[in-house]
């Protein structure tokens, strides 16, 4: 094996690859081997390291020195500095936003000392096109173990042990999931994974199977062996091809190594897996809809019982396990049930991956134990808000979840206690809001969500969501009455008790919630005819403040629709008839005399 | 589907050559529809009612099941699309960043709705869900490139670069 003494881990997840990753990659190796350095430099293509925001993300080892937001001209520094001298480039170097020191290795900074990695542990470690490094990182030695010292029965045990729930939202406990599908009749069933990641702002199984496809690959098999299934299927969006492209090179390199196909370990044990893309229906996240959509039909759900353990894809047996479930299992039968469970809270072990959006500084992907408060999330890895903006709540479960308000930031996340306060974990997208954010808005965009996605199968669901839709748009508009609020509970409660599936039962929670915690935004809304936040065009009007104004003219020049007259050196108004509302003119005054 | 499409269907010989391999090679394949249809819009594009015939007749699945399938589920377009396709994401993370304002700027520049596509075929306007680069919020794709941590008055720039 050849020895270097450098390695240099380049994040090509999505966000990284965007902004131009591998042509870094490509240039680094150029610029090396003119340097004479490709024998003792090598460059690693990675999975994501989380802190997206500040992308392009280089690692080098063995310090442990991250450099950010390199750009494809820093490169050339990076190789001849750090490589050839042995001098860090200091400028690229990752540092804390309040501390002057830079950060001499990743440990050390804030956004990764709060996390515990254990379904990211391989992601912006390993090459992920590279089943070598999986396998040097313990991989396939979770499957190895079950398959020649552990009974069916024995890991479906161990699962159990582990306490660990489904991290696809629900929290369903997997271990008694896998043991219905096992105790089911049947010589054929089936192990699906759920990669139908369809909750806006959250991308962690996309992150998990571009930087460690092997694991979930793994775990899937396990979970064959111990519910007695030979054939898997990873249901995953079209939208993520670089995971797609990831997951295909891991299946063929699996079964190249006799990891997948047939007399796994020499065992009598085969099992295979195929790849089925999604076509853009959200709906199809949901396991009924899921199944139906693999066998070649229009996603829609059905009712249940019975449940897929029992009858599922083709009428069969089948478990269907989202991606950061899959990618907790290997861990856990390495490691043992009892190591598990000494992670996290009461009723919810382990850790949970979040993907950390909107208003916040470090977005990106954190993995942190159960039970960790939303403050430290917020504060201490996401690094707080930017601009100096004041936190307003943050949404958790996308169009299914609910809001944590400002004055509950220090609620423990678990599945548990985000219930208890009218949000959910979900499958774990977080978007922070802000000050300028509008609730009703919110409310509204998430509705807006659900009303195109809804499948239509469902009186409750087609018409219920568009009814509340409308309610809210009137509000934003201006037009809301008090009555509305009553109509929107009444909806709400039946929707959630009469709708089929999940999509339409949880749909008016994010109205619900922000009901709950933000009733004075919606009653300013529709009595004072104001939206606080700002946003709510209709709701705005522009005020030239005439004590403030100096009358230089500038706000006058740069409105697009010649609403603003006046004298030079004189107050200046706006003709609130031609008003657009755009904010050209508050954002370009000189001495914010404008106030909407 | 209004007959100018119809009209407006020109397939060549290669296309469908290449459709009925795909065809061929799934033939043993259970539920194996949605598949095909990926593969049929990469090879014309979109999905007319021509390219659904052919699928239907080739497969035995009937033509109203098909076409059920390739009405529901979004990804898949009967109309053709242009040749810079712009995608403005819309999911949470992008929207509370203004992801809304910069897809009103681009429909105004184009002069098209969400859907359509301009009159000389150029740049069709789709607004997508989530495409997972929350960490660049907001973010566009037009094809394969993607602009991230944009602002409304970037876009003009990066319309005038296609």
């Amino acid at each position: 094996m050849d020895m270097y003494r450098a390695h240099v881990l380049v994040c090509c997840g999505t966000g990284c690859t965007s902004s131009k990753s591998p042509q870094i990659i490509d240039s680094m190796e150029k610029l090396l081997a003119e340097n004479g350095l490709e024998t003792e430099v090598k460059v690693v293509k990675t999975g994501c390291f989380g802190l997206c925001a500040r992308g392009p993300i280089v690692v080098v080892y063995p310090e442990g020195i991250m450099y950010t937001h390199v750009d494809l001209s820093d490169v050339k520094e990076i190789v001849e500095e750090h490589f050839l001298k042995g001098r860090v480039v200091k400028r690229l170097v990752a540092s804390d936003e309040d501390s002057a020191e830079i950060a001499h290795s990743i440990q050390n900074l804030g956004f990764f000392k709060k996390q515990m990695r254990i379904a990211l542990r391989n992601c912006g470690m390993i090459n992920p096109e590279n089943i070598d490094e999986y396998i040097a990182h313990d991989g396939y030695a979770a499957l190895g173990k079950c398959l020649t010292a552990m009974t069916p029965q024995e890991v479906i045990d161990e699962v159990s042990k582990s306490q660990l729930r489904g991290r696809g939202g629900a929290g369903f406990p997997t271990g008694r999931k896998w043991s219905f599908a096992a105790q089911s009749k049947g010589d054929i069933k089936y192990v699906c994974c759920n990669a139908d990641e369809g909750d806006p702002g959250a991308f962690m199984d996309r992150s998990i199977l571009e930087g460690d496809p092997h694991s979930v690959l793994e775990a899937m098999a396990i979970a064959g062996y111990a519910i007695g299934s030979n054939q898997g299927y990873i249901y995953i969006r079209a939208e993520y091809p670089i995971a797609v492209e990831r997951l295909r090179i891991a299946i063929a390199q699996a079964k190249e190594y006799g990891l997948l196909g047939n007399n796994i370990f020499g065992t009598d044990f085969s099992f295979d897996i195929e790849l089925r893309l999604g076509a853009g229906a959200f709906v199809c996240g949901e396991e009924t809809a899921l199944m139906v959509s693999i066998e070649g039909n229009r996603g829609e759900p059905r009712t249940r019982p019975p449940f897929p353990a029992v009858k599922g894809l083709w009428g069969k047996p089948t478990i269907l396990n989202n991606v950061e479930t899959y990618a907790n299992i290997p861990m856990i039968l390495l490691k043992g049930a009892d190591w598990f469970t000494t992670i996290g809270t009461e009723k919810s072990k382990g850790t949970k991956v979040f993907a950390l959006g909107g208003k916040i500084n470090n977005t990106g992907l954190v993995e942190v134990p159960m039970g960790t408060t939303l403050r430290e999330i917020i504060e201490e890895i996401g690094g707080g808000i930017p601009h100096g903006k004041k936190f307003k709540a943050a949404q958790t479960g996308g169009p299914s979840g609910g809001c944590i308000p400002a004055e509950l930031i220090d609620t423990p996340i678990d599945y548990d206690s985000l219930t208890a306060i009218g949000a959910m974990m979900g499958s774990g997208g977080l978007i922070v809001m802000d000050e300028d954010n509008c609730m009703v808005d919110i409310a509204k965009f998430f509705l807006e969500f659900t009303v195109d996605e809804s499948c239509g199968k469902c009186s409750p669901c087609r018409i219920g969501t568009k009814r509340m839709h409308e309610i809210l748009e009137k509000i934003t508009k201006g037009q809301g009455e008090l009555s509305d609020i009553d109509k929107l509970e009444d909806l709400c409660n039946t929707i959630k008790i009469a709708a089929l599936c999940g999509l339409g039962q949880t749909a008016p929670n994010p109205i619900l919630s922000t009901l709950r915690y933000f009733k004075q935004e919606y009653l300013e809304h529709i009595v004072n005819k104001r939206c606080p936040a700002g946003v709510c065009k209709d709701l705005l009007s522009y005020i030239i403040m005439p004590d403030q104004c100096k009358g230089c003219g500038i706000c006058a020049k740069q409105c697009p629709v010649g609403a603003i007259s006046g004298e030079k050196k004189s107050a200046h108004v706006i003709d609130q008839s031609k008003c657009i509302k755009c904010g050209v003119c508050m954002s370009k005054c000189p001495f914010k005399a404008i106030k909407r | 589907m209004s007959e100018q499409q119809v009209q407006g269907f020109n397939g060549t010989k290669e296309q469908e050559a290449r459709l009925l391999a795909v065809l061929g090679k799934n033939k043993d394949v259970r539920g194996s529809i949605i598949p095909i249809l990926h593969e049929a819009q990469d090879i014309y594009g979109y999905l007319p009612l021509e390219v659904q015939k052919i699928i239907s007749k080739h497969t035995g699945v009937p033509l109203a099941e098909i076409y059920g399938i390739v009405s529901f589920y979004a990804q898949f377009s009967t109309q053709p699309k242009g040749k810079y396709k712009i995608g403005v994401c819309l999911g949470t993370a992008c929207y509370v960043k203004g992801s809304g304002e910069i897809l009103e700027k681009i429909k105004k520049i184009l002069n098209i709705d969400v859907g359509a596509c301009t009159t000389d075929g150029k740049f069709s306007l789709d607004a997508t869900r989530c495409i997972g680069a929350c960490g660049l919020a907001p973010v566009i794709t037009i094809n394969d490139d993607v602009y991230g941590r944009l602002s409304a008055d970037d876009i003009e720039g990066i319309l005038a670069k296609y």
